[in-house]
């Protein structure tokens, strides 16, 4: 096989593990171990896709920098006040883009989130859409310097309790 | 024949009888019955008030248009030509389709794609395709005029760039329906400076509508809620504050200005559990406040009976529209915005001080749990209403305590008087 095509593939499967364990953070609420998936200087934002397609910067979350993403797991562990709840993020669909002169790599995939409230048997369908990534190398590891998740469903249902 | 055997028995102002308490207790129905909810409706959003339905600024040139809702109606606001702004009831007058489907954009005239009924920008129908039929067969009644039908047309009234509908055509003026306090304190948010809309919220909030105008009129919760806003001092019980409300009781502003979190006295600090000395934030900018307003307050949150809340929460600026969808659940939709003579770092300070709000923020995700979780103890839990009874020496009005309830009653008192309960 191709060493190009090796890469790439290597690539996606690196890609693939660090959104895994990127979920399964989230799930488990482990959101101080969730702030190092992200580079010091990371964007991070949930911003609703009607925003998005209109350059409406606005987002459910909005935090530039790490700092700003730690101050988000400590104030919902620490201050939030809500209902208890289990969520379970999915990922599909990974799309990856060749690595960049500047060592970045752009990349793509689907999201789902479901959400399962105490008083109901169903999972609900929290929140649907897509990350636009911009990975970065640092310290050998693979981390985030830009997560954008774009959601499709326009109503947000009640809150947003655990980040996407 | 139903009437004369049923009497008045049937009759709502039988059926639900007001606690003999008087406004401190606030029975359970208010919040859970159909029936009291359709009234609301006629009565309430259809009836004399100025409903938010727009921001100019989303609105800016001759065909835009943007959908909105006055109370669960669904209507359009659109610029016509001569830069009037026309609201009118998105529902077309053949067969009833709700015809503009986007949610916002810029057209010549509306056509309902049905039929092709076609509307001007004003509402006005314009167009029936096959009025008169094909050779001389089919069509309309003779009799058919065009301008006979068409869309329910609302009144409008704008102020500093906020849109406002009503179903009352004989409404008095913003300015005298607002009251001298409250428009006061609307101007000093809407300035005069040109808006810059910055992006929406919208969520579902499974809770009666009226909870979230109480939310805001209850200044009680806001230091025991919301811990974030104690624990890093934005807001605590001894702040300067004031919670406003204008003559008729249906509006309101709770009013705070920002203190210094070491500044707190000892028994305050007791009364809330929430305050925890020693945790500060990796990126304070949060908190920062730059001190654009005319306004002894660094945050303002005002209900404008019965669809609007005005929130400035130090630089994060929004409309929250509430859209009622039933008794049990209502919509809202926040617009947040900015000026047009924002720096980039400015615009930016504002979507760094949005993660308070919206139902994400460390504010808004709480206030939503809470309204969630009383309208589940009135459906899951039979009570005898709800205890409203905090400041008894202000039955109903303006409070410069935080700790007070009259806000809540005042709006019962008009609540109650409009509802005929």
């Amino acid at each position: 096989m191709h060493d190009a095509r090796i890469a790439a593939l290597l690539q996606r499967a690196e890609i693939e593990t660090f959104n895994a364990r990127y979920c399964a953070l989230l799930d488990q609420q482990d959101l101080m171990a969730w702030v190092d998936c992200f580079t010091e200087d990371a964007f991070y934002t949930v911003i609703s896709r009607e925003n998005f397609d209109h350059d409406l910067p606005v987002g459910l979350i909005y935090c530039e920098g790490r700092g700003m993403i730690h101050d988000r797991a400590f104030a919902l562990l620490k201050t939030a006040m809500f209902g208890p709840r289990y969520l379970r993020h999915m990922v599909a669909n990974l799309i990856v883009m060749p690595v960049g002169p500047d060592g970045t790599i752009h990349a793509r995939a689907n999201y789902v989130v479901f959400e399962v409230l105490t008083n109901r048997p169903e999972a609900r369908l929290h929140q649907i859409g897509e990350y636009r990534d911009i990975f970065r190398r640092a310290d050998g590891d693979l981390r985030l310097q830009e997560r954008r998740c774009v959601y499709d469903n326009l109503l947000v249902p009640t809150a947003l309790c655990i980040p996407v | 024949m139903g009437m004369d055997m049923h009497g008045d028995a049937f009759a709502i102002t039988q059926r639900y009888a007001w606690p003999a308490e008087g406004n401190t207790r606030i029975p359970d129905w208010v919040y859970t019955d159909q029936a009291i909810y359709e009234r609301e409706v006629e009565r309430i959003f259809h009836g004399r008030t100025w409903n938010y339905v727009a921001l100019e600024a989303e609105i800016p040139n001759p065909g835009d248009f943007i959908r909105s809702h006055v109370g669960p109606t669904p209507v359009v606001v659109s610029r016509a030509d001569e830069g009037t702004i026309a609201v009118f009831e998105n529902r077309c007058s053949h067969r009833a389709a709700e015809f503009c489907r986007e949610l916002t954009g810029n057209v010549r005239e509306f056509i309902c794609p049905y039929h092709q009924w076609t509307y001007d920008l004003e509402g006005k129908l314009r167009a029936v395709p096959f009025r008169h039929g094909v050779a001389g067969r089919g069509g309309m009644p003779q009799d058919f005029r065009i301008a006979d039908h068409g869309p329910r047309r609302l009144a409008v009234t704008a102020h500093r760039g906020v849109v406002f509908a009503s179903y009352a055509n004989d409404m008095e003026s913003l300015a005298d329906y607002l009251g001298p306090e409250v428009l006061r304190e609307f101007e000093a948010t809407f300035d005069g400076r040109a808006l810059k809309i910055l992006g929406y919220y919208r969520h579902t909030l499974p809770g009666n509508w009226k909870l979230y105008h109480e939310n805001l009129k209850d200044p009680y919760h806001a230091t025991l809620l919301h811990t974030f806003l104690v624990t890093f001092g934005l807001l605590v019980a001894g702040n300067k504050s004031l919670m406003l409300v204008d003559a008729s009781g249906r509006h309101g502003v709770m009013c705070s200005a920002k203190a210094d979190a070491s500044k707190i006295s000892a028994e305050n600090r007791k009364e809330m559990r929430a305050y925890r000395e020693g945790m500060c934030l990796a990126d304070p900018r949060i908190m920062d406040f730059t001190d654009e307003f005319d306004s002894p307050w660094s945050v303002t949150m005002a209900t404008i009976w019965p669809n609007l809340i005005v929130q400035r929460e130090m630089n994060t600026l929004g409309i929250r529209q509430i859209v009622p969808t039933g008794p049990h659940e209502f919509i809202m939709k926040w617009t947040m915005f900015g000026f047009a003579g924002d720096s980039d770092e400015m615009t930016r300070h504002r979507l760094r001080q949005g993660n308070l709000m919206g139902p994400a923020g460390f504010l808004g995700l709480e206030d939503n749990e809470a309204i969630k979780f009383v309208q589940d103890g009135m459906q899951d839990v039979p009570g005898n209403g709800h205890l409203v009874a905090l400041d008894p020496d202000t039955p109903a009005g303006t409070s410069e305590t935080l700790i007070s309830e009259s806000a809540i009653r005042a709006m019962y008192r008009h609540w109650r008087a409009v509802m005929g309960l």
